[in-house]
Order: structure tokens, then sequence, then C-alpha cells
């Protein structure tokens, strides 16, 4: 990155990164209320009062590895396999926290421990395209772009949480919220799909999934995410060497 | 069905020191040491190569229809993936995802 000392480099500031953050998180308001919805009505219908379910959201704050633990609690799943369950669905953020330590590496400790927090897949995925978009940022501004993506997201994973704990039960089944997840899930993959290293890697995780899914307490996802990374890795390596 | 509110407790709490600990691991020990280039390259795909194997059991068999495969829900992931790659705009595929779906769901 080339820095002239008397120029700021980057792009316009944080504060201006911040709300770009935001803005471009906005859409995700659409999926993190049905969410945060279906999360409170499921833990409600559960038998976990409104201070387990919020407890929940506000300290574990992870969606699916959450629906995890829910599932096998009321499966009367042992506590231990319900933990190591829900952790072991939980375990990409361990990629996502290690994808963006070069970009946070620098910030001091409580920075990043407050980063680490707010790292899911909507706040981790909006802040490494942008990065990928703009190489220029500084650490400012990219730690306040990524705050900025939390913003339509956790405290709004809290609110929905609350509101289905509270009212959730009257929400008509016909509009198929179930959906919103896997739906957000896709709109933030498919456009980084713009490379042929990027569309192997997501080849592969998916015919890793279909392949692994047999395996217990979602190991499959961790191998198929495994096999997904070396493929677009290697793809890269090539396409690079062929130049 | 009776829950036992001590092992809630215990759940939620290790699922929030262990999360927190999971996503603080590379931030937190790393710090702004290097990564070697080829540790770089492989993590860059980290999100592309997570979310599909993540999606793709969701997609084909939904848990809202007891896991059977569902034309509405298949025709709706399409269309979010195919309006994503074409206008790369998260809120386009989105929107046409949800469109789709609805749309999907009725006729259907």
């Amino acid at each position: 990155m080339a820095t002239t000392p008397a120029h700021r480099s980057g792009v316009n500031g944080p504060r201006a990164a911040f709300w770009r953050g935001a803005r471009g998180a906005l859409p995700f308001l659409i999926v993190m209320v049905p969410f945060g919805l279906i999360f409170g009505v499921a833990a409600t219908e559960a038998g976990l009062d409104l201070l387990a379910a919020m407890s929940m959201s506000v300290l574990v704050i992870a969606g699916a590895a959450q629906f995890a633990a829910l599932q096998l609690i009321v499966d009367q799943a042992p506590t231990l396999v319900v933990i190591l369950t829900a952790l072991a669905v939980n375990l990409r953020t361990a990629l996502y926290s290690a994808a963006l330590a070069p970009h946070f590496g620098a910030a001091p400790l409580s920075v990043r421990a407050f980063a680490a927090y707010l790292v899911v897949d909507l706040t981790f995925a909006a802040s490494t395209a942008e990065y990928e978009r703009q190489p220029a940022m500084t650490l400012r501004e990219k730690l306040a772009f990524f705050f900025g993506s939390a913003l339509p997201v956790v405290p709004v994973w809290y609110l929905a949480t609350l509101a289905g704990a509270v009212f959730g039960r009257g929400i008509p089944p016909e509009y198929a919220l179930d959906f919103a997840v896997p739906i957000a899930f896709l709109a933030l993959v498919a456009p980084m799909l713009r490379t042929l290293a990027h569309l192997a890697a997501a080849v592969v995780s998916v015919l890793g999934a279909l392949a692994f899914g047999w395996v217990p307490y979602s190991g499959g996802l961790l191998v198929a995410a495994f096999l997904a990374i070396l493929a677009g890795a290697e793809v890269e390596r090539r396409r690079e060497a062929a130049l | 069905m009776t829950l036992d509110p001590a092992e809630v407790w215990i759940v939620i709490a290790a699922l929030a020191v262990g999360t927190f600990l999971i996503r603080f691991s590379f931030l937190g020990l790393i710090g702004d040491r290097p990564l070697p280039p080829w540790l770089l390259r492989h993590l860059r795909y980290t999100p592309v190569a997570v979310i599909p194997a993540l999606v793709t059991p969701l997609v084909l068999y939904p848990p809202a229809t007891g896991g059977e495969p569902d034309l509405a829900r298949l025709l709706a992931a399409l269309a979010t993936v195919v309006a994503g790659t074409a206008t790369r705009s998260l809120f386009a595929a989105i929107f046409a995802g949800g469109s789709v779906l609805n749309l999907g769901l009725w006729l259907l």
C-alpha cells in the first residue's frame, strides 16, 4: 500500500466508513428480523424463560449455534453434547477470526476483543467484501466499517429475539420465515463469485456438504469448508502461475 | 416436557465463553504479526467455502417441510443466486429470492 506521509491515505475517513458499513448492511434487516423472531418463538416453545432466551441471544450471538443448542436441549441430549455441537457449528467463526486478523491486527487488544464479539456471518462477509473492493482503507476505516455493519445486525438480533419471545406465537406459518436465512446467505455469497477460484471454492463447498452430510455434529460442514478453501487457493495459484 | 433450568444456564454460560474464545482466537493471538502469503491465499476463500456448505442442506432439505425438497424454496434459492451474480447487489438478490419464494408458495 503506497502511503505518502503528508497525505492521509484511505477512503474518506472512519466516520464515512462507519455509515457506509451500516448502510451496506441495511438489507440484512429483512433477514435479522425474521431470524431473531423465529429464535425467540422457538426458545419460548422449548421452555426457556424470557431471561434465558435473551441471555442466549446477547451472550452467544450465533444464530445457527443457538438453534442447534435449542434443538438438542429439546431432544434431551446430554449437556456436554449440546455444548460441543453448538460450538462445532460455530467453529467457522475461527476461520473468520483468522481472515480478519490481518485487517484488525494492529488495533489495541480491547478493540480486537470487542470486534471478536461482533464476528458473525453477516458482518464478516460485508466487511471482507468491502476490504477487497477498497484495499486502500486504513485500520480505523476498516474497524469503523466493521462496527457500522454490525449496527443493523446485532442490536436487531437482540430486539427481534425479544419480540419473538414476547409476542411470537401469532406469526402465520405461510410467510415461510424459515427460508429468510438461506436466502440471506446465498445473497451474501452470490456477488462474491466473480473469479474462477471463488466459483471453484463454492462448488466444492456444495459438493462437500452433500458428500459429508452424514458426519455427526456438523463435522461435515468443516470438512466441506476445508476442501473448498483448498480448491479456491489452488485454482488461484494455478491461474497466477499460468500468467 | 420439563426443562431443567440449571442445564439451560450451564449451556448458555458455556456457549457464551466458548463462542467468544473461538471468535477471539486469531484476532487475539496473532495481532499484527504478518501472516504468510500462502495462508492469506487460503483465508481469502473462507466465506465462499463455508457459506454454501452451510446453506446446501437448508435449501435441499428444508426443516420447515420436514426435510422434503420443496419446489418454491428451490426456485427461491436459484433466483437469489442468479440475481446476486448478475447484479452484484445484496439487496437485489434478497429481493429476488423473497419475491420468488412468496410467489412460489402462493402459486404452487
